[in-house]
């Protein structure tokens, strides 16, 4: 009645419905299409050693905080071995204990990780850091170079890279050299840096990764110098002094340890690899929606048994099918026989196939209709008339079924997914409208639901609505939006101007 | 071309499918009223009791077990008819029109043994004509005699006199000739002629058949148009007291003319279908809002006639013309 109750009604309920899907598509990530796949790195470290005698300990660094990327999973391969992972000062770590070993040993360590831009450092502000303990000589030195440096900076990034470039330049600086040799490794020096600015009252560390790029293989592990400037860590390259943290670097660990130390043994080698993977968008959005705590994966139909997952990923496409129906009979005027026929009649060609699907419909509301007629002759009551087509239904479905079988013919045995019951309903009412309104009628009506059907199945079977149905339900509303503009919608029916057009103006 | 067709029926105010579901249907029928109009055994005593004129009851058979009461019912009259009383487009009417021994004649002249006619009403009972498969009734009545003048242009059956009642207002009406194609039935649908009826005059107009313009009976190749319909001014009566029977605002009105009773009403439709604008060559839209805009509809069933004979002289222009406003203000 109330047309405008109805559009606001509907714009209400299409916007709820893009709002949801724009937040699930866009601060989710959840895909839009149908196995899309997101880049991600299988990254593993390998220990070997060589147990001492008695019982060994090794302690391995895996990634804890690692800004810019995100531990989907992760897994550790140690036959044998006891198996404790915790928190430390250098982030986390793995601890293999074992109280026997004999001959080398090897240990893995295997992480899936993607690229979340949305992840940052959740650090803490860090304590003013202890002043290095050193000899008086160095001391004056170290306070001489902080000097120096200082009053060639204005800040924390300028003070640290100007520090760095003194550094680097160990050779030529009276200052550093205390510390450095000419031989000193870049490793030595970062570590230098961070003692440096420990006297100057700047929390540094560093921190340790591998770049994850598209080729794969072994990676070496490359340090970065992390200095917090009292609002937010700030990332150094020790040697080429350029700021920031690289897009593909994945922090591993921080801190001036080794990535492994064995007790009661001797350490090897530790290698580490990463392989840039693809994988199912899909697993990357549950594990993010988790971590943003938001809980529209929780409640989603991703939290269902996967058997009645895949019932809902049908059933959410029978809307879509009957609002195909609705608008084919509302806009364009075509009968069917029932109003839903059509849509479970489509729901079976799924499992046909449409050209099965319409060779065994026809087959069998033809063989049921010769029955049906049958029947007729035999006056037998209503109730017990339908109950002996759907009977007979059954049988002939289960008849072709076996022949099918014989004859190797695959679809045949599908044909147990049409819905007898409706079937049979279809088969009466076509009998009847076959001798109250002419064979005709009856068969055209037929051929109509039949049309109606197949235009249905190729829409329900777009894989991609499918996907979006069911990992964006919210997206019904606007189907629920559309039955309520076409409830209202009294124009014209595109049949009717075919059926009224002898009374167009010029009779034309 | 499809937006001008579009365009085109619009402009003549032809009523589609969907408005007049969305706009008539639902506005001014009450689901609550359906069953008035749905059991026609309900309509037939509502008329009676309003003292409108309808074939008259012999009997009702409700049960299986009825169905042997039949030859009871039926004994004092040669001919008669069966009806489903949910039966809707005419499905499930067999007309006996006399007896041959122990079988009955159709009046399509088919003898039907004792059987096969228990087997239509048992099945009619058990619901296969009425909306949804429920279980119905089957009414026994007259069989209507039809006026001679009818004879020379239908074939075989009864013709029927559409009249729709908007809110009491009759405002288009039809003669519904049954043909060869139809099996004497006087449903559009099945092939029977429509004609329009001029709703001041009673005079009838070109026929269609599905939507061809027919000039002639198909059959007996007589002409249609140019027929006065008889009591023309009781069946407008009758169709607008139908009004007040049931309280539903868009309906429409199935009258016969009986060779000795007159018209009678056979039936009400709360859903009538829209083939009389074919049949008028005209659409029904323009004569609603005619209706809506002028009409006083607490007016009594004398005057709301005058008011359709008034403004629904076929056919009913687009424009009102001066003088006609004129003489409805005076």
């Amino acid at each position: 009645m109330n047309n405008r109750h109805i559009y606001v009604l509907s714009a209400v309920l299409v916007a709820v419905s893009l709002a949801l899907f724009a937040y699930k598509a866009w601060v989710l990530g959840l895909p839009l299409q149908p196995k899309q796949e997101t880049q991600v790195w299988n990254i593993e470290a390998t220990i070997k050693f060589e147990p001492g005698p008695a019982a060994v300990k090794a302690t391995l660094r895996i990634p804890g905080l690692t800004p810019g990327y995100a531990i989907l999973d992760e897994s550790f391969v140690s036959r044998g071995f006891g198996l404790t992972t915790r928190s430390a000062p250098a982030g986390r770590e793995a601890q293999w204990t074992l109280r026997e070993a004999k001959g080398p040993q090897v240990l893995y360590y295997r992480a899936l990780v993607y690229r979340d831009v949305s992840r940052i450092a959740e650090d803490t502000t860090p304590p003013f850091p202890e002043q290095p303990i050193m000899d008086d000589a160095s001391r004056a030195a170290m306070e001489a170079l902080i000097a120096e440096v200082r009053r060639q900076s204005a800040d924390v990034a300028s003070f640290t890279t100007g520090l760095l470039r003194h550094i680097n330049m160990a050779d030529n600086d009276p200052y550093v050299s205390v510390f450095l040799r000419r031989t000193s490794t870049p490793a030595e020096r970062a570590h230098l840096a961070t003692v440096i600015l420990a006297g100057a009252q700047i929390p540094a560390r560093l921190a340790h990764g591998v770049p994850l790029r598209s080729e794969t293989g072994q990676v070496r592990v490359e340090s970065l110098l992390e200095v917090h400037d009292g609002v937010q860590w700030l990332y150094f390259n020790p040697q080429s002094l350029e700021q920031g943290l690289p897009r593909d670097f994945l922090i591993w660990w921080r801190g001036d340890e080794h990535i492994a130390d064995i007790d009661g043994g001797t350490l090897l080698d530790v290698t580490l690899a990463a392989q840039q993977n693809l994988l199912d968008s899909m697993l990357v959005a549950e594990r993010r929606a988790e971590r943003l705590g938001s809980h529209s994966i929780d409640f989603s139909l991703f939290s269902l048994p996967i058997a009645t997952q895949a019932v809902y990923g049908v059933l959410l496409m029978v809307p879509i099918g009957a609002l195909v129906i609705m608008l084919l009979r509302n806009f364009i005027g075509i009968k069917t026989f029932g109003t839903f026929m059509p849509v479970l009649v489509a729901l079976a060609f799924r499992e046909t196939r449409l050209l099965w699907g319409v060779v065994l419909f026809a087959v069998i509301v033809s063989l049921g209709l010769l029955i049906r007629f049958y029947l007729e002759k035999l006056r037998l009551l209503l109730v017990p008339r339908l109950t002996c087509v759907l009977t007979v239904v059954v049988l002939l479905m289960a008849g072709i079924s076996v022949l099918s079988q014989k004859l190797d013919i695959q679809p045949g045995l599908s044909i147990a997914l049409f819905p007898m019951v409706i079937i049979s309903m279809t088969i009466e009412r076509m009998s009847i409208v076959w001798e109250e309104r002419g064979a005709s009628e009856a068969i055209q009506e037929g051929i109509g639901s039949l049309i109606v059907a197949a235009i249905s199945y190729v829409i329900m079977e777009i894989t991609w609505l499918e996907h979006l149905m069911f990992v964006f339900p919210e997206l019904l509303l606007l189907v629920v939006a559309a039955t309520l503009l076409t409830g209202r919608y009294t124009g014209y029916r595109l049949l009717e101007l075919r059926r009224f057009r002898a009374l167009l103006p010029q009779g034309g | 071309m499809m937006l001008g067709r579009y365009r085109g029926l619009a402009q003549e105010g032809v009523l589609g499918l969907n408005k007049r579901n969305g706009d008539y249907i639902l506005r001014f029928n009450p689901r609550r009223l359906y069953p008035l109009v749905d059991d026609k055994l309900k309509t037939k005593r509502l008329a009676l009791k309003a003292g409108i004129a309808v074939p008259e009851l012999y009997g009702v058979m409700e049960t299986q077990h009825d169905i042997r009461l039949l030859p009871d019912i039926v004994r004092d009259h040669s001919a008669f008819a069966l009806k489903p009383a949910h039966g809707s487009a005419g499905d499930g009417i067999v007309v006996i029109a006399g007896r041959s021994g122990s079988r009955y004649r159709t009046v399509g002249g088919t003898l039907l043994d004792e059987g096969t006619l228990s087997h239509h009403l048992s099945n009619a009972i058990n619901g296969q004509f009425s909306l949804g498969g429920v279980p119905d009734v089957v009414i026994v009545e007259y069989m209507v005699r039809f006026s001679p003048l009818f004879e020379r242009i239908s074939f075989q059956g009864v013709p029927d006199i559409r009249v729709i009642v908007f809110r009491g207002f009759p405002i288009m009406a039809m003669v519904r000739l049954p043909t060869r194609d139809s099996h004497g039935k006087a449903n559009l649908h099945q092939g029977a002629v429509g004609a329009g009826i001029d709703i001041a005059s009673g005079v009838s107009l070109d026929g269609v058949v599905g939507t061809e313009v027919v000039t002639h009976h198909p059959d007996t190749t007589h002409v249609i148009s140019g027929l006065q319909i008889p009591d023309w001014d009781v069946i407008l009566d009758i169709a607008a007291r139908c009004h007040e029977l049931t309280g539903l605002g868009y309906i429409g009105v199935d009258i016969v003319l009986d060779r000795d009773l007159g018209p009678l009403v056979l039936e009400l439709n709360a859903r009538p279908g829209l083939a009389i604008q074919i049949a008028n060559r005209q659409g029904l839209l323009r004569r609603l809002q005619l209706c809506e805009e002028k009409a006083d509809f607490s007016a009594a069933p004398q005057a709301r006639v005058a008011f359709s004979k008034q403004w629904f002289q076929h056919p009913v222009g687009p424009t009102i013309e001066p003088e006609r406003v004129a003489a409805a203000v005076a």
